[in-house]
């Protein structure tokens, strides 16, 4: 266990929302490894932590739980790791037991729970700064006596908030870390429960002094946000301010990069002589992976608002506000958070979609998360919107073009309310409605370097795909839009004798009837990767053939108003995206749920694609 | 705000008649009787209800206060119990027996 060579293993274990990761933030800092545990896609984050004297520690941020009694996979996945039932992953030395000092009763039964687990244990009150704020005092000395473990206060924000901690765990490592004791851990009867609540409001009468009147800021806020009416108006201009930034907010950094790009492409080109170089580096480099990263200012500030509305505590309000009105669609409550999360990106949503216990709940959401109008759609969007849309005002006030983009969003909802109601009536018919109970936390400031980290990890993930999946993909259409090349004496231009317009041709007969033309077939196939290379697909292919450098006005010329009509349609529903695929296959644990959301949505987008087109050539536009 | 469990407050020895906490309004003040979960009571069965409704504090003698109802059908509900708050639904909410 904790010999010299070997670095202690030390685990964190806490109640969702008890600042765990904030602290393992703060204990780490940079020297942190975010990976998953295998086999399932829960965060297996951990991190290296210095002491004053050099000491170092490994510590496993474990994911956030109730008690050992897990109910959903990631749950499962701390019970396991602490119960030393995880293959592959060795018993943590140490537990460190945090507890939220600002309403300290969950924490405090989990850690009661996890002593009789019988590892060695620290206990941290932690964001003791926010608890004696609201006038809570904790006795450690008692507290200590009382639980038969060494017992800290902590706060991760405040410089010196950790030097209880950190003092405890050099002694812990001086003495010698303790060997695991007899587990005595069971789960527990309704009757052990009762016993477990009473004994830990005996351990709170006795160790810690609660101020007279509880925190009634929370309660304030509460009255409006979780008014019935109100609420959901909030809600819903919370939506409408966070879709409002992700397009305005962002655009001048947007500016910045395209600019960036536009201006590295000018210099290669008139550095590099005409040829196969150049080629690559202008229509393969800069329009495709540029014309991705150009995104990145959108995605972080919608995950921006959905970080700051999950450290507020807002996000299990919003799951309350639209329990039955999602309830009616047959999704959970809880799926509100999944699914707006989509709006970022489905993979994380499908993620997030662990928080759902029941397996019925979990597998409706993730069957209808991809739906949801993710960021990556946004370039094609925009792109279709601009070229093909007249920036026309309605009604006075709106803009024609933001609108059409309004609609799409909406058809997105829309079509994932009405899927997971089909499923309900399908397939689900004969299963009862689980339960929804979810605790509503105290409003709490979010911690600014948590959000900070939180969209520094978004941002490197996102730049590692642009720079491998995307990267690849690019060149891959590059190289098929340019090889072979044309035969001596051809009339056309050397595009129509390359692999891609071969591969377009084939896939025709399919995409003809919804009014795609060869050249959008051909970004389609690598734009099964992620949706937005279609776009630098599109960029590709048309820069390689020769036609003008705006890809916008190369569209408007090239294409009827039906075909993009039937894009814009197509995009809402085409299951295009590798990775999402990929994650609910991970995550319902085998094929069978990747297949049918695969086929659900290629058929609606099919079908839609082909309706929309074809009504659209019925009212001339074609 | 956590406060201890009433021991003047066991089952029995309370004159009113205890009542589903899922069929009471906003406002609504009192404190658990007992826990009585059935097969009409969700899809859960009835111990593991029990069990989670314990979980979230529903123990026998907690304070409980009704906070918010939802627009539709007054469906969810917010309930204060002891210090803390916690949403479920109605028809969850009638194995909570309150007096």
């Amino acid at each position: 266990m904790n010999l010299p060579a070997i670095r202690p293993r030390f685990a964190i274990a806490g109640p969702p929302n008890c600042g765990k990761t904030a602290l393992f933030n703060a204990l780490t800092g940079s020297r942190q490894k975010v990976a998953n545990y295998s086999g399932v896609t829960v965060e297996r984050k951990t991190g290296v932590a210095r002491l004053a004297t050099g000491t170092e520690i490994d510590l496993v941020d474990l994911p956030g739980t109730h008690s050992l009694r897990a109910r959903s996979p990631d749950e499962e996945v701390t019970r396991d790791v602490i119960l030393g039932r995880r293959p592959g992953e060795p018993v943590p030395d140490l537990l460190i037991a945090v507890v939220d000092a600002s309403s300290p009763k969950t924490g405090l039964r989990l850690a009661m729970e996890l002593v009789t687990v019988g590892l060695p244990m620290i206990v941290v009150f932690n964001m003791i700064d926010i608890a004696r704020h609201r006038g809570i005092e904790i006795d450690t000395a008692a507290m200590q006596d009382k639980l038969g473990v060494p017992v800290v206060t902590a706060n991760s924000v405040r410089k010196g908030g950790l030097d209880a901690l950190l003092a405890q765990l050099q002694a812990t490592l001086d003495e010698g870390v303790p060997p695991a004791g007899e587990n005595l851990w069971n789960p527990p009867s309704a009757s052990d429960l009762r016993q477990s609540h009473r004994e830990a409001d005996r351990l709170i009468a006795s160790a810690i002094t609660l101020p007279p009147e509880p925190d009634t800021l929370t309660h304030k806020i509460d009255k409006v946000l979780l008014h019935p009416v109100l609420g959901l108006v909030c809600l819903l201009v919370i939506l409408f301010l966070m879709f409002q930034a992700v397009f305005s907010w962002a655009q001048p950094a947007m500016d910045v990069i395209d600019a960036a790009f536009t201006a590295l492409g000018q210099a290669i080109s008139t550095h590099l002589p005409d040829g196969i170089l150049r080629s690559f580096l202008l229509d393969a480099v800069i329009a495709g992976v540029g014309g991705v990263i150009v995104f990145l200012p959108q995605i972080l500030v919608l995950f921006l608002f959905i970080l700051l509305l999950e450290d507020l505590g807002y996000m299990a309000r919003a799951a309350f506000l639209m329990d039955k009105i999602m309830g009616g669609a047959g999704l959970h409550g809880r799926a509100f958070i999944p699914l707006l999360s989509s709006f970022a990106c489905a993979v994380p949503g499908i993620m997030s979609a662990r928080v759902i216990e029941n397996r019925r709940d979990r597998l409706t959401t993730i069957l209808v998360a991809p739906l949801m109008t993710c960021s990556a759609r946004i370039p094609v969007y925009t792109l279709i919107i601009a070229a093909f849309i007249p920036a026309r005002p309605v009604l006075g006030v709106l803009n024609l073009q933001g609108l059409v983009m309004f609609v799409l969003y909406v058809a997105g909802i829309a079509s994932a309310l009405a899927v997971s109601f089909a499923a309900k009536m399908l397939v689900w018919r004969h299963t009862p409605s689980p339960p929804f109970m979810l605790d509503l936390p105290d409003y709490k400031m979010p911690r600014l370097k948590s959000v900070a980290i939180g969209l520094w990890q978004r941002a490197r993930a996102f730049l590692r795909r642009a720079g491998t999946t995307i990267f690849t993909m690019t060149v891959l259409i590059w190289v098929l839009a340019t090889l072979p090349g044309a035969p001596p004496g051809a009339t056309q231009p050397a595009i129509y004798y390359s692999f891609a317009a071969w591969l377009g041709h084939l896939l025709e007969p399919i995409l003809a009837p919804i009014g795609f033309n060869w050249q959008i077939s051909v970004a389609l196939i690598p734009g099964m990767a992620a949706r937005e290379i279609a776009v630098s697909g599109l960029a590709t292919v048309y820069a390689v053939g020769g036609d003008g450098a705006n890809l916008g006005s190369v569209l408007a010329h090239n294409w009827s108003l039906a075909t993009a009509l039937s894009l814009l349609v197509w995009y809402i529903f085409a299951p295009q995206c590798i990775s999402t695929l990929a994650v609910i296959r991970r995550e319902t644990g085998g094929q069978r749920w990747m297949w049918a959301t695969f086929a659900y949505m290629f058929a609606l987008a099919w079908i839609g694609s082909f309706l929309i087109y074809n009504g659209a050539v019925a009212m001339g536009w074609g | 705000m956590i406060t201890p469990a009433h021991p003047d407050r066991r089952p029995g020895q309370n004159p009113e008649a205890p009542c589903p906490l899922g069929s009471l309004h906003r406002g609504y003040s009192g404190h658990v009787h007992h826990i009585s979960a059935s097969h009409d009571t969700g899809a859960l069965p009835p111990e593991e209800l029990e069990r989670r409704l314990i979980e979230l504090g529903f123990v026998e003698g907690a304070r409980v206060r009704i906070l918010h109802e939802g627009l539709f059908g007054r469906d969810p509900i917010a309930v204060q119990v002891n210090g803390a708050t916690v949403a479920l639904r109605r028809r969850e909410a009638m194995a909570i027996l309150v007096s």
